[in-house]
């Protein structure tokens, strides 16, 4: 490994330190994940659609919307707060943009998630509210704005063509378009996170906002800037989700905000913010989509996923996930 | 030996007046939140019912009562991890849990029913404390702890009653469900509730008294436990906490199994009042999101360590009161979430305003 | 030593966290009816040694006797419930609780099982006369508190609970010297009262003031215990660093007043600022001085931008200034650095890397648009590591493992690398060993010789002494006194401090 170029910067991302624990941990469970599904098929149908190529890929390619939902609550987790206007944001993003159509939908979309984003860091950055609850109030707001919209009814306009090739379409009918926005995504994630001033900004708030702001950082600005990144995330996310749906339609993105805060969290994140690297929130969104898939497979009846969901949180986060003892 | 003998304060009796009086105000503003929630509360109220198109009826005050509870019950649940600086996400999965329970059980003979709620009772409490063991023994964070769990007992809920149904005895439903004249009639208490002393009181909801019972029978004598002192210590710092040697994994423990008990109470009478058990996800969700809403409108600080589970209870009123207003003005429903959103955000957006008032930035990083 | 009534006994305790030891093979004892100084630098170990004696960690070898009989301590209650107990340097209140219910925390005073309000509150108000605080409302919530106050409510809660051996770990720092007589006063009653006491403090005077006895740690060593006065200061002073040392502070060039680099003017801010006005150029350090919390703080956080509403003008360089953030502050025609008052939560990130807290406020210089460049970056930690001497064995080690002097440098360091011209310096050496200590006086004065301007608040007379050019001496929100060169004794200080020269008698005290 090579200690001697980067060792002041990163030393923590080379060497096997606490944050690499989670990545691999949760790797090992996707591994389990596939061997027991893989198990089950075997035994019970006799083939091991798990591990063909095509199924991992079509599995990852609907894991991708959630992929870039977590990818921007992230940025607001690592802040220590919390984006719980994710559904609508979502929703209110794919109704604007099968709404408004042609070449502007995808702008729309991802602009109406931004200005939900935008609207949220005020509140939580310069009106100081809580951002669990700004937060839960603007999904309010954005819910009762697509509820007037739309008079409670799924939306009649359609998704766009290219709306509907970046979600649906395979670059040579195998590489998953939405596998490589959500990749673009990743990478863009990556390097804001590990490489610019702003995501060094975000650890430092996320540890402790007061230090920050003393060390000459506008923390009000950072704050602002992540949760408009939430937004666009989860915009992008409606929009693609639009298009693998041909429309949008009412409580489309309400599947997405419990998966994605445990994909963060099982990923290593610190839900009080600070620490986590953007690898493990990866991970943590192929844990979750994988282990949805064995579930479907095994045709789990809701009640005995619920309780599967619960425990793999909470299993995984005691292996790796527990908090220092007090002792002042 | 170290017996501390105390030399007696020689207050003159005018200090003492003056630390009285001083005393008093600092109260009146430690306890601002409360009383700010509660105007408010009496002013929506007031305002629903002089817009009433039937006027004031003990019948509108019955009904609601009868909607606030289970919310005004899994706000106090949410106030207690609250306190603490935790959140407990499974409020709303207890008390779904506890409901879907109570239509199994609560029915049948007089022993029946009442081995049926405190069955009822104690797996609310025995939720919360899973949820305690897991913060305390499993060093979780409670927010990640309780998602989890909340998963766990909504599954076990689905388990329970896969489709919405079930039974509860209907005369103890619709005791609790009115006031306190058909209660004693329903068990024929009091001369069927006929009896003189009773009657300035007959009017009074059911729901209301036992907000009120709950309130003061567990509330507020677990504040002035030491366990209870100590939640409040935790959430104010935990590290000091320790220091001073308080019982912070007890507390912790008691802290959530009182959570899942107010919330388990939610649901039993939730089951009551619908006569049901339904494992709605989409509700035992919705129950959790105003928790917290009516836990911040109570003024209990989510960053731990002042607040009351009476301010949440007015919390809850206060979210349930503005609905109330949609109702008799005929928004439309479609319109609703628009400006449940809406009141949410300016009722805490206005709090956001005394930072203009701050003259030192820093303390907005408290 | 012969120890007839030794209180309580520690023997052979050695204490690890990870592979440096905190504490090596430790006998030590103190006495009833005794004060027992225990000095040492920082990180000498004397802090964990207190955590030991109070079940905040537990030892990984030896053994403890309380009163002859062998005894252990789990956690702080333990320690606790056989009268062992400690006022941390670290406040241990609960800030959103009220003073009443913070003194009675762990022991409230019940009736029928439950608390009882008005029992508390008079068994506080009591405790908090005692120590002469009868001005503090037993209702009051701690955060609304000034931090000295906080501090005699920290002692008043240790009081009622029945001490028999009772730890001060830098317990008056936060103290203003009324308060610290007070303190005194009950320690000395405590004292004849048979309590057995043991007192950290780094600053001498107190020491000689209080102690019967002193030890002396280092390295997670007891070198040395002995009697007052067995010893010189300058030997203490030795054995504490293991080598004798020289010429505490630098030596002042004497020249002429520099041009104004900075001009305040009638700045006024709440009831705190009451139209102070000074100026300060380049190669010179301003003493800030008075009494604690005459405005000395809210001169530098008013400054530096962090308070709002602040009149009055500042001139920077004939140009006039008004900072609104600390980011505009640092990045202004002549840019400022604040080292703040408390380390642990306003100077640093302690959970981030020694190299991430470093380069943390010069970050835009070290980037090129909103990328940071990693190879500078790097050179620049480096070079801030070597200029102060910070000890470290990797960079990217959390800021939390380095001791409370490194710490300190970490935090200066960090401003430092943003090439400050004026630095504005919070009592930047409070708990902080000895050694350190001079490094950052020394420091200070290459910064000046440098052309750095440095306002420079400190609660120590003799470090205003020893570091000044001049000294503006604050009281009530105002300077009322400058004084220069010579001029900067204890005696003016003092005088000056209590606003002696200007009301004929003394205001309070």
């Amino acid at each position: 490994m090579n200690r001697t170029t980067d060792t002041i910067i990163a030393p923590r991302r080379l060497r096997l330190g606490p944050d690499d624990k989670p990545v691999i941990f949760a790797a090992g469970f996707v591994l389990l994940i596939l061997l027991v599904g893989t198990g089950y098929t075997v035994y019970t149908q006799g083939n091991a659609p798990l591990l063909q190529p095509q199924y991992l890929l079509q599995q990852l390619q609907v894991g991708s919307f959630l992929g870039i939902v977590s990818a921007g609550l992230m940025v607001v987790i690592l802040l220590g707060h919390i984006d719980l206007s994710v559904p609508w944001t979502l929703t209110a993003a794919a109704m604007m943009a099968t709404a408004v159509g042609g070449p502007w939908a995808i702008p729309a979309g991802i602009g109406v998630g931004l200005l939900v984003g935008i609207v949220n860091g005020l509140g939580v950055a310069y009106l100081r509210v809580p951002s669990m609850i700004f937060t839960l109030g603007m999904n309010a707001v954005m819910r009762g704005l697509m509820v007037a919209h739309t008079g409670g009814f799924a939306p009649a306009t359609a998704a766009t063509d290219l709306m509907q090739y970046l979600a649906v379409s395979r670059i040579g009918g195998v590489i998953p378009v939405a596998l490589l926005v959500w990749l673009a995504v990743s990478i863009v994630a990556v390097a804001i996170l590990t490489r610019t001033t702003l995501g060094r900004a975000i650890y430092a708030i996320g540890n402790r906002e007061r230090a920050a702001y003393l060390s000459g950082i506008d923390t009000n600005r950072v704050i602002l800037i992540a949760f408009a990144l939430s937004g666009a995330a989860a915009g992008l996310a409606g929009v693609l989700l639009a298009g693998y749906s041909t429309k949008a339609y009412q409580g489309m993105g309400d599947a997405y905000l419990l998966p994605a805060i445990a994909a963060v969290v099982i990923g290593g994140t610190n839900i009080l913010g600070g620490r986590g690297r953007y690898l493990g929130t990866l991970v943590g969104v192929i844990l979750i989509v994988l282990l949805n898939s064995v579930l479907s497979i095994m045709q789990m009846p809701e009640a005995g996923r619920q309780i599967i969901y619960g425990c793999v949180i909470i299993s995984m986060l005691l292996v790796y996930g527990r908090g220092g003892r007090v002792t002042g | 030996m170290s017996d501390t003998v105390l030399t007696p304060t020689a207050a003159e009796p005018q200090l003492k007046t003056r630390r009285w009086g001083e005393g008093l105000g600092l109260r009146w503003r430690q306890h601002a939140g409360i009383l700010g929630a509660l105007a408010l509360f009496l002013g929506l109220y007031l305002f629903y019912q002089l817009n009433h198109p039937r006027g004031f009826t003990g019948q509108i005050l019955i009904q609601n009562a009868n909607e606030v509870f289970a919310l005004a019950l899994v706000s106090m649940a949410q106030t207690v991890p609250v306190l603490m600086a935790g959140l407990d996400l499974s409020v709303g999965a207890v008390m779904t849990l506890v409901g879907c329970v109570a239509s199994h059980l609560v029915d049948g003979s007089p022993a029946e029913i009442a081995l049926g709620i405190v069955v009822c009772i104690a797996s609310g409490a025995a939720c919360g404390f899973v949820n305690g063991c897991v913060v305390v023994y499993g060093r979780i964070q409670p927010i990640i702890a309780t998602l989890a769990t909340s998963a766990i007992y909504m599954g076990l809920a689905l388990i329970l009653r896969p489709t919405p149904g079930g039974k509860v005895q209907e005369d103890l439903s619709w005791a609790v469900t009115s006031d306190l004249r058909e209660f004693a009639a329903t068990f024929g208490l009091f001369d069927d509730g006929e009896a003189a002393w009773l009657q300035p009181f007959a009017w009074i909801p059911v729901p209301l008294v036992l907000l009120a019972l709950i309130i003061i029978l567990i509330w507020v004598p677990f504040t002035r436990t030491v366990t209870g002192r100590t939640v409040y210590a935790i959430g104010s710092s935990e590290s000091a906490a320790y220091m001073s040697g308080l019982p912070i994994n007890r507390a912790k423990l008691a802290a959530f199994t009182l959570a899942g008990l107010f919330a388990g109470l939610g649901g039993l009478f939730l089951a009551l009042q619908t006569s049901s058990g339904n494992a709605d996800i989409p509700q035992a969700g919705a129950y959790t999101l105003n928790s917290i809403a009516a836990v911040v409108i109570g003024g209990t600080s989510l960053l731990g360590g002042t607040g009351s589970a009476i301010g949440s209870m007015i919390g809850a009123m206060v979210l349930r009161t503005i609905s109330f207003n949609f109702r008799i003005f005929d928004v439309a429903p479609l319109l609703q979430p628009l400006f449940e959103g809406i009141v949410l955000l300016a009722a805490v957006s206005l709090g956001g305003l005394k930072l203009l008032r701050l003259k030192n930035k820093l303390e907005v990083f408290r | 030593m012969p120890a007839p009534a030794s209180f309580f006994a520690l023997e052979n305790i050695s204490k690890r966290y990870g592979g440096v030891h905190a504490l090596r093979d430790v006998d030590f004892a103190c006495n009833r009816g005794s004060i027992h100084a225990v000095l040492g630098e920082n990180g000498a170990g004397k802090s964990t040694l207190m955590k030991i004696m109070t079940g905040v960690v537990q030892p990984d070898e030896g053994r403890m006797t309380l009163e002859g009989a062998p005894v252990t301590f789990p956690n702080p209650a333990a320690a606790n419930r056989a009268g062992i107990v400690c006022i941390f340097q670290e406040l241990s209140l609960m800030p959103e609780l009220t003073v009443a219910d913070n003194i009675t925390l762990s022991r409230p005073p019940r009736r029928f099982g439950f608390i009882d309000g008005r029992a508390q509150r008079l068994r506080s108000e009591e405790l908090l006369a005692r120590i002469g605080c009868e001005d503090i409302n037993p209702l009051s919530r701690v955060s609304d508190l000034p931090l000295s106050r906080r501090q005699m409510v920290e002692i008043a809660k240790a009081l009622g609970r029945d001490p028999k051996l009772l730890i001060l770990d830098e317990a008056t720092s936060a103290l203003t010297s009324a308060d610290v007589d007070r303190v005194y006063r009950m320690l000395f009653e405590l004292k004849a009262r048979d309590l057995s006491i043991l007192y950290i403090s780094h600053r001498m005077h107190e020491i000689e003031a209080l102690a019967d006895r002193c030890s002396v740690f280092r390295n997670g060593r007891h070198i040395e215990t002995f009697a007052k006065g067995s010893r010189s200061n300058d030997e203490i002073v030795g054995l504490m660093i293991g080598r004798e040392i020289e010429g505490q502070f630098p030596p002042k060039l004497r020249r002429t007043r520099p041009a104004p680099l900075i001009t305040i003017r009638d700045l006024s801010w709440e009831d705190r600022l009451n139209g102070v006005g000074l100026e300060a150029g380049r190669g010179e350090i301003v003493g800030l001085g008075g009494l604690d919390g005459q405005g000395q703080k809210e001169l530098l956080l008013a400054l530096f931008g962090v308070l709002r509403g602040v009149r009055g003008t500042v001139t920077l360089e004939g140009e006039p200034t008004a900072a609104t953030s600390p980011k505009a502050a640092k990045s202004g025609q002549a840019r400022m650095a604040l080292v703040p008052e408390d380390r642990k939560s306003e100077g640093l990130i302690l959970s981030m890397s020694i190299a991430d807290n470093i380069s943390m406020a010069s970050l835009d210089r070290l980037s090129h648009g909103m990328f940071i460049d990693a190879g500078r970056t790097r050179r620049a930690v480096e070079r801030a590591i070597e200029q102060l001497r910070i000890k470290t064995g990797n960079s990217g080690d959390p800021v939390s493992t380095l001791s409370g002097g490194n710490q300190q440098k970490v935090v200066i360091a960090k401003w430092l690398a943003t090439n400050p011209d004026i630095i504005l310096l919070n009592d930047p050496t409070r708990g902080i060993d000895v050694g350190t200590k001079q490094e950052i006086y020394r420091l200070m004065r290459e910064l000046a010789e440098q052309g750095a301007c440095i306002l420079f608040y400190s609660t120590d007379y003799e470090e205003l002494i020893g570091c000044c050019d001049r000294v503006a001496v604050m009281y009530d929100g105002r300077v009322v006194r400058e004084l220069e060169g010579e001029a900067i004794t204890e005696r003016n200080l003092i005088a000056s401090a209590l606003n002696i020269v200007e009301q004929r008698e003394p205001a309070h005290v």
